[in-house]
Parts: structure tokens; C-alpha cells; sequence
């Protein structure tokens, strides 16, 4: 490989992020209701290595539709597009902590090779304090294929695995609640990916 | 079977460690564990796409965007979205933010004892063109305090945000000015390990981008992750 320029370096977003990157209509991506598939919530709190919630981290969101298909050219399977779901978010951190997204749940995508991937969710943070963002993923817990799922079943520590794994909490106005914190240090620090 | 052609791992030196005490607000908030290695899926190869508009009209004038002109130099940014290859990224989102002439950001958590003006937000944004280009029309940041350390000034600097093609290309940084005293001292610019990447992070003046009698012209070329030329080896 003669990759010619060096990539630029990342830089922390700082705490005025919400000047650039605030985009309240982006938290919702149903389109209003409209997309395909079961609606969930999706939601948590950022968590410092104290404990504290963060009021000023950025979640970002990126995932399949109902059927399991991305929308990217470079997503090939002959499954169905939704023109009602894009399958990004973004949701700033309130006062505490806390990010919330209405969306639908992902179906299962293909992993590499012959397996296949649990529904799951990609995350990326960024905040003041982090020079580059961090990427997780989430998970559904109960879901019949996270056993089988290659990335979750690759992490062997049952508590660590968890981190990744958002928690059922009912329903509120007919979508399922996932309750999903984000612990940047220290207890109960999720899991982090680098790729 | 999916074919996964994969993105470059970040090269060695141009990335900075969230583990950076210089930098005060990363001793509670960067991970402890080291980040788990994660072979690219079909998840993090894909990510938003910005050609159906979706994303809002570009807003590339940050000197209109109310009644009147924002005080300080006038500034033209422009510059490409590239790979490591040094191709074009199109139809990308940038977005940008910084602060006023004074070094004081239009946001309430800012109480920097410099002047606001009320004919400056700050915030820009728009989708590159084919070639990967993107041009905006702003003013020169001024540089500010902030309570790291004792009379700590951060470099004048422009917050950026660029997508790329995939989940796995995007990055959040910022861009400095040539000869600014302050960067020697800035411990953000400072966090990146490797001189020459470092360097990336300063814009050029370039004189052909000047407009006489009108604006100042910095150019800034934001180089994300290249790809392999093949898929990979399962
Ligand atoms: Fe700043």
C-alpha cells in the first residue's frame, strides 16, 4: 500500500459543539412515524470516570433498516431500501447526560464471511475532554441471535459484554424503550471499538 | 456472501490518544481499557450519504447570516475532502463552528469576557462537490482563554466535522492559522503524536484565494481514511 497524504488528526469537539453540530430534527429517524419496522427508543446518559453525566457529548447513530439493509451503494443485498429511514441519528447530551433517539429496530446484516450479524446498532461519541471520538456498538438484549453474533460472542468476559447490550425497559407511546448508557472510564466502562 | 472491502487502519503517530493529561478534560472522560479490535463489517463500511439533500441548504456565508456584517477580517475557506490516495471525497457533509473576531463563542456556556456580535453565529455548513471542494466566506476566529492551566490561551481555530463515505471515515477536528505564537503552547494541537501530521491541522494562506480589497484566503485540506484496493481475505 502507497497511500501518498497523512490523514488528518482528530481534534476534540470541544464545549461549543452545539453551535456546529446541534440538529434536534435528527434524533428522530422515522420520519415522523413513517419507516418500516418496529419503533423503539433508544436512550441513556453519558458517564464520566466519576460517575458524572456528561451535558455536552454528541451520540451518533448509524444503522440497517427493518429489512437489514443500509442505505450505501456500497450495501449490495437484494433487500429492500425504506425511503422513510435514512438510518442516521444525532442527539446531543441534555443538562443530565442524557441522549435520546426514536428509531426502528435494525433487522440482522450479514458479519464477514458466512455469518450473521445480531441486530445492533453503531455509536460514535464525541465530547470536550475526548481528542477522538470513541465508537461502540448496541445491542439488544434477549435478541435469539446475539449468542451467534461474531462481534459479541468474540468479547469472552460476560460483564464486559454487557456494556454493549441495552436493557428493555417497556414500552411508552407504543415503541419499546432500550435504555443504553455510555461510561467513558473506570465501573462498568462499555466496551470500545477500534476498526 | 458479502464482499467487505475494508478502510486503512489509522496510520501510526497521525492520531491523538484520549489519554492526554496535558489536556485537563480527558482525565475523567477517556477510556481506560484499550478499544477492542473489530474487523470492518458491512456496519461500519457504510454510513450516511448526503446526495439527496437531506441534510439542509449549505450555509456558506457566515458573514450574512443576519442584518449586518460581523466585525474582523474577512476570511475565504476552501479546501478538498480527500482520501490518503489523495481522490476526492464528494457529497459530504462538513460542518464548521468557531468563534467571533474577539474569541467569543455565540453559546451560553461561553462567558469569556469578550464582546459577542450580534451579526455572527458562526456555524456553517455544506455538502463537497464532485471534485470533493468545499468554500465558505467567514472572519478570522480570535483566539481565546480557557481554564486548562493557569493563562492558557487556545490557538485560533476552526471547529470542523466531516463524514467521508463511511461510519468508519468520520472525524471531528479543527483547523489552525499559519504562524499563530500559540499553537507551541496548545496542548489540543499538541496531542498529535507525529510533527507532520500535526502540521496537517494548519491551514495555508494561499494568495490566489484572496480577493482584493475583500477577504483573506486559507486553504484547508481535510484527508480522511483511504481504502484497500481490494476486498479482504475472509
Ligand atoms: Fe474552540
Amino acid at each position: 500500500m502507497s497511500a501518498k497524504l497523512i490523514p488528518t488528526g482528530t481534534q476534540t469537539a470541544g464545549p461549543y459543539l452545539h453551535i456546529g453540530l446541534t440538529r434536534p430534527e435528527w434524533a428522530d429517524l422515522t420520519d415522523a412515524g413513517k419507516a418500516k419496522g418496529d419503533k423503539i427508543v433508544l436512550e441513556g446518559r453519558v458517564i464520566d470516570g466519576d460517575g458524572t453525566p456528561l451535558p455536552d457529548a454528541i451520540v451518533e447513530i448509524w444503522q440497517a433498516n427493518a429489512a437489514g439493509k443500509y442505505e450505501h451503494p456500497d450495501d449490495v443485498q437484494d433487500k429492500p431500501l425504506d425511503p422513510h429511514f435514512r438510518g442516521f441519528g444525532r442527539s446531543c447530551t441534555d443538562k443530565d447526560g442524557i441522549y435520546r433517539f426514536t428509531t426502528v429496530k435494525p433487522g440482522a446484516v450479514p458479519g464477514r464471511g458466512n455469518t450473521l450479524q445480531a441486530p445492533h446498532i453503531a455509536v460514535s461519541i464525541a465530547a470536550r475532554g475526548l481528542l477522538h471520538h470513541l465508537f461502540t456498538r448496541v445491542y439488544f438484549a434477549g435478541d435469539s441471535l446475539n449468542p451467534s453474533d461474531p462481534v459479541l460472542s468474540s468479547i469472552d468476559d460476560p460483564a464486559l459484554q454487557k456494556t454493549l447490550v441495552a436493557e428493555s425497559k417497556g414500552k411508552a407511546n407504543g415503541a419499546a424503550v432500550w435504555h443504553f448508557d455510555i461510561v467513558l472510564q473506570g465501573k462498568g466502562e462499555t466496551v470500545f471499538f477500534d476498526f | 456472501m458479502t464482499e467487505i472491502r475494508e478502510y486503512n487502519a489509522e496510520r501510526t503517530g497521525s492520531q491523538p490518544s484520549n489519554d492526554w493529561p496535558a489536556y485537563t478534560s480527558t482525565i475523567k472522560r477517556h477510556p481506560q481499557r484499550e478499544p477492542v479490535a473489530l474487523r470492518q463489517t458491512l456496519t461500519e463500511i457504510t454510513g450516511p450519504t448526503f446526495t439527496s439533500g437531506w441534510a439542509g441548504p449549505d450555509l456558506v456565508d457566515l458573514t450574512k447570516q443576519h442584518k449586518g456584517e460581523p466585525l474582523g477580517e474577512r476570511m475565504i475557506l476552501a479546501g478538498r475532502v480527500l482520501d490518503e490516495d489523495g481522490r476526492p471525497v464528494p457529497n459530504t457533509l462538513v460542518e464548521i463552528w468557531q468563534a467571533n473576531a474577539a474569541g467569543r463563542y455565540c453559546h451560553p456556556n461561553d462567558q469569556h469576557a469578550a464582546p459577542l456580535d450580534p451579526n455572527f453565529t458562526g456555524r456553517g455548513q455544506m455538502v463537497t462537490n464532485a471534485k470533493g471542494e468545499y468554500r465558505f466566506l467567514s472572519i478570522i476566529p480570535g483566539a481565546y482563554p480557557w481554564r486548562n492551566t493557569f493563562n492558557a490561551w487556545r490557538a485560533q481555530h476552526v471547529h470542523f466535522s466531516v463524514f467521508g463515505p463511511a461510519f468508519a471515515t468520520r472525524i471531528i477536528t479543527q483547523m489552525y492559522f499559519p504562524g499563530d505564537p500559540l499553537l507551541e503552547f496548545d496542548p489540543i494541537y499538541n496531542s498529535v503524536p507525529d510533527e507532520a501530521a500535526r502540521k496537517r491541522l494548519i491551514s495555508r494562506y494561499d494568495p490566489n484565494l484572496s480577493e482584493a480589497e475583500w477577504a483573506l484566503g486559507y486553504r484547508f485540506d481535510v484527508v480522511l481514511r483511504g481504502r484497500h484496493a481490494t476486498p479482504a481475505g475472509l
